[in-house]
């Protein structure tokens, strides 16, 4: 790539910081050219975006249905998988995977909502009735 | 408290810590391109069946805190490394060293990093960065990939530490051990082994069908069935995930062949073999194709376009990339060192 042809289309990430690219001057020698974006790569976010979303919109309506407990909502939301999930509350996998069934979320201890409330960033109550503050 | 040093920006995140710390202890000749060449960067894997955030597991860089190791080994130059169980254990090791006069390279997870931007906070954590200071209770950090340095508060820096997932940090950490010089032979030695290694990594028979230039030909033989074996929604939503890893901040442009071309021509400086700066031009080369293959991706993921031709003419361009890396890398593997 020469160096006139670093693109520069404003992403999220050019708002920011713009990024270093390597690419060769006039005598072909290489150099480094700041970057503000990429409009390929843009989209190639976007669309993953757009994935993330459609799973969260997934999520909601199985909650609705009883097919799934409100953590699988905020899981999605979070960009989670049960693995990062088990991680950030201490709780084993199997136990995660129990705990996204509604009859079993509904049974479950103050303390182990607590739990989730306070990975989630959101109170019991909220946890529970899936309700999400935008702050 | 702070330190003395100096950020500097990078490409890629583990190439600036390297090269950051490397400088800052004395190692005058180091820049990014002959850390990620002597640390043997270049790669390409395409695993299939496991998945990442709902994507094809694919990679054009080698596992995270390799290039930091195999850059100091290959300079001589000895390494400290820990992982915690505790918080409090780490954040009292990373204030011992800073209280010792040492940077220290830190790998955290972006999913809770403020200073970047809310788009690119996914679960990842292998970032890498370096910690220079303290003031008023925060952290100074230079981050590698940000033009600027930021700052951390003591509880930021210690969620980002130990993000969980995949490859979660625990807390790790790194630096070199003490100040050192490095001669240009010394230089030159890396170079070779850390070329030698990346051949191997990419054309050895002994890698495997999905790694290096066999991963390459490999993924775009796979991507020609996408449309049918995937749908067309998925399968644009893979080559989003292709083209992310290709060239998301971090590469340099073009999965890394831009700055693996870059390396090649700096090495000229310390082994004057013509050969180096045509081989040079074949990563360029390379690299650019790659990026021609995003385009054709974007197309398909923007849904402007999305035939089976389409598809052929994408897992075509791989193939064809995957000569071209064979040739360069074959080149290398034949050139005379002594």
């Amino acid at each position: 790539m020469k160096k006139e042809d670093v693109p520069q289309d404003l992403g999220a990430l050019g708002k920011i910081t713009k990024e270093v690219c390597y690419a060769t001057d006039e005598s072909g020698k290489y150099t480094t050219q700041l970057s503000a974006g990429w409009d390929v790569k843009i989209t190639a976010l976007d669309t993953a975006w757009q994935d993330v979303e459609e799973r969260i919109a997934a999520a909601k309506q199985k909650v609705l249905n009883k097919e799934a407990s409100p953590i699988l909502f905020f899981m999605e939301k979070g960009l989670m998988d049960i693995k990062i999930l088990a991680g950030y509350t201490g709780f084993w996998q199997w136990q995660v995977k129990r705990h996204l069934k509604p009859e079993v979320f509904n049974k479950l201890s103050e303390k182990k909502l607590q739990k989730y409330a306070e990975v989630f960033n959101v109170s019991v109550p909220n946890l529970q009735t899936m309700t999400i503050n935008e702050a | 408290m702070r330190l003395d040093f100096k950020h500097i920006q990078a490409a890629h995140c583990e190439n600036g810590v390297t090269m950051s710390l490397l400088k800052n202890i004395g190692v005058q000749q180091i820049t990014e391109p002959l850390a990620f060449g002597i640390g043997a960067g270049l790669f390409f894997v395409y695993i299939p069946l496991l998945k990442i955030n709902n994507g094809p597991v694919i990679a054009f860089r080698t596992l995270p805190g390799l290039i930091f190791k195999r850059t100091c080994k290959a300079l001589g130059i000895p390494v400290v490394r820990k992982k915690f169980r505790s918080k409090e254990a780490a954040e009292t090791f990373l204030n011992e060293c800073l209280a010792a006069g040492h940077p220290v390279g830190c790998q955290v997870g972006v999913y809770y990093l403020p200073y970047f931007p809310k788009e690119y906070r996914f679960h990842f954590n292998a970032h890498n960065l370096i910690v220079y200071g303290t003031e008023d209770g925060n952290y100074m950090v230079s981050d590698p990939v940000m033009e600027n340095t930021s700052t951390l508060t003591a509880y930021e820096l210690e969620r980002v530490r130990f993000a969980k997932g995949a490859l979660a940090p625990n807390g790790q950490l790194y630096y070199p051990k003490e100040n050192q010089i490095v001669t240009n032979d010394q230089v030159k030695k890396g170079i070779i082994s850390g070329i030698e290694k990346n051949v191997f990594n990419m054309i050895s028979p002994f890698t495997g069908p999905i790694v290096g230039v066999n991963g390459i030909r490999f993924t775009g033989k796979r991507i020609k069935k996408w449309r049918d074996s995937l749908g067309l929604k998925q399968a644009g939503l893979y080559l989003a995930q292709l083209v992310r890893m290709q060239e998301e901040i971090g590469t340099g442009g073009g999965g890394f062949r831009y700055i693996y071309g870059a390396f090649l021509q700096e090495t000229h400086a310390y082994i004057p073999n013509d050969e180096l700066l045509e081989i040079s031009q074949t990563f360029t080369a390379s690299g650019d194709l790659w990026r021609t293959a995003a385009i054709q991706a974007a197309g398909i993921y923007k849904g402007r376009i999305g035939s089976q031709e389409d598809f052929n003419v994408m897992g075509d361009y791989l193939l064809e990339i995957a000569e071209i890396e064979k040739k360069a890398f074959t080149a290398l593997k034949n050139i005379k060192w002594r």
